[in-house]
């Protein structure tokens, strides 16, 4: 009985990783949709979104049935948890690519214009944060999910040098409002998922540790 | 009241083997504390220490010291029969007396003990069976109907009366809901919780679940010697020993 359980946990996990795989394609051709203003890319995101809602609903049920017909303890039950958290940010992942080219969709029907924000930047650090995140769960090493959480510090930096620009912009070239407004939101959006990276990354150290860093800084969350 | 048990470098033997080896522990008074573990690991034979039981086997030896509230219990001139009396247990399977009434199976140890006052008597059995939750059940036919008609469930019970009777200050539960049924197990829980108020409770259960229901403590033993002993909330989410880990996920045992 307990090595079925085993392997449903095994199960669990893959699942979970399939789910992480969506979620970060979704994000990778969205920043790669603002990068060449690609309609076609932007519609993938917005159709890709079906199936990681789907995958999240898989996971949630076999969690609910683990946790109901096997009690698990200990390790066990701290992964159980720790998969239904990340599996809720992964999903929220998702729907930051769809508002992101929601917003780029916006911009192909206005102007190019040449705005002094990094988005593919901003964009590579988040994603680089959702696969550091994934990679810390993959191998269950807290010390992996640790860069994680000391790197959400350059993502906040870089997204506010993106609103202070365009603020900037939109001051001085009113024309470019509604441009400079939908890259501040990208760049808020992307933001937002480095704070799920970073949520994964403190389930991950929750699981294989059995501490909770949550709303712990910088070294204080690394010393635990 | 319940009394705390402070267990210093208890050894117990069952002829030339050494079944526990130099076990520690100290149960806080008015607590229920679980002991797990797999088959053979040596919990049923230590609590069978904390009341001078284990002895009652033919080539058994006990070294150490097992203190009960300020009482050395293995000290010389400490009578077997007073520690019983202060230290009470119920098995796995219930046992009452099968020819007794009810009234008798609660009365039973203070007849023994020479207690003869009707009155009080009377009053003891209500006050036993009550606390046992049986009174209800049981109330108007206490003295016609035998302690073997009852179900499983009641009979367990029954013996909880039984071992209140005497007033106890700890309460030794070896495996006591194993035997019975969903509902009566929930019972017999929910006396746990109840009675620790008023009684230190040790308990062992081969239930996982059961000692996270009703436990304040945990202690893991395994091959004769207590690997951990903790919180039972820090037991069952994140235990600091991995054989206690590997236990309690089943990975092992």
């Amino acid at each position: 009985m307990r090595t079925r359980f085993h392997q449903s946990l095994d199960d669990l996990k893959e699942k979970l990783l399939r789910m992480g795989g969506l979620a970060e394609q979704a994000v990778d051709r969205a920043i790669e949709a603002y990068r060449l203003r690609d309609a076609a890319l932007c519609q993938q995101v917005l159709e890709g979104e079906r199936a990681i809602n789907t995958m999240e609903r898989e996971i949630d049920e076999l969690a609910l049935d683990l946790l109901a017909m096997q009690q698990p303890m200990a390790v066990d039950l701290r992964f159980i948890i720790a998969i239904v958290k990340i599996n809720a940010d992964l999903e929220r992942v998702g729907d930051q690519a769809v508002n992101v080219v929601q917003r780029v969709m916006e911009l192909v029907k206005l102007q190019e214009a040449e705005l002094s924000a990094d988005i593919p930047r901003v964009g590579t650090v988040a994603s680089n944060m959702v696969r550091t995140a994934l990679e810390s769960f993959i191998y269950a090493r807290a010390d992996v999910a640790e860069q994680v959480l000391k790197t959400d510090s350059q993502l906040d930096q870089l997204n506010a040098e993106v609103y202070h620009a365009m603020l900037k912009t939109m001051h001085e070239n009113p024309s470019l409002t509604s441009q400079a407004l939908n890259t501040l939101l990208i760049s808020r959006n992307l933001e937002r998922v480095g704070d799920h990276a970073t949520n994964i990354a403190e389930d991950v150290i929750f699981w294989v540790r059995g501490a909770d860093v949550r709303h712990l800084f910088g070294s204080q969350a690394a010393n635990r | 009241m319940g009394v705390g048990i402070e267990v210093r470098n208890l050894k117990a033997w069952y002829g030339s083997s050494e079944a526990l080896h130099s076990v520690n522990m100290s149960i806080a008074a008015n607590q229920a504390t679980a002991l797990i573990g797999p088959s053979g690991c040596g919990k049923s034979t230590f609590v069978r220490c904390l009341n001078r039981m284990h002895e009652t086997i033919p080539g058994t030896k006990v070294d150490g010291t097992v203190m009960i509230g300020q009482t050395d219990i293995y000290a010389n001139g400490t009578p077997a029969v007073e520690v019983r009396r202060r230290v009470g247990m119920v098995f796995q399977k219930p046992n009452p007396f099968p020819t007794m009434s009810i009234y008798d199976n609660v009365a039973a140890g203070l007849k023994l003990n020479g207690f003869r006052n009707r009155h009080r008597l009377d009053e003891i059995v209500e006050k036993s069976l009550k606390q046992a939750a049986l009174w209800e059940e049981v109330k108007d036919s206490l003295k016609k109907k035998s302690g073997a008609s009852l179900s499983g469930g009641q009979q367990q019970r029954l013996c909880i009366a039984r071992a209140l009777a005497v007033e106890p200050e700890v309460l030794l539960m070896d495996e006591p809901a194993s035997a019975l049924d969903p509902i009566s197990t929930g019972k017999i829980e929910e006396l746990i919780d109840e009675l620790k108020v008023n009684y230190t409770i040790v308990i062992v259960t081969h239930n996982m679940q059961q000692a996270a229901r009703v436990a304040g403590f945990t202690g893991f033993f395994l091959l004769g010697t207590m690997v951990e002993f903790d919180k039972t909330e820090k037991i069952f989410t994140n235990p600091s020993d991995k054989r206690t880990e590997d236990y309690i996920t089943g990975r092992f045992g």
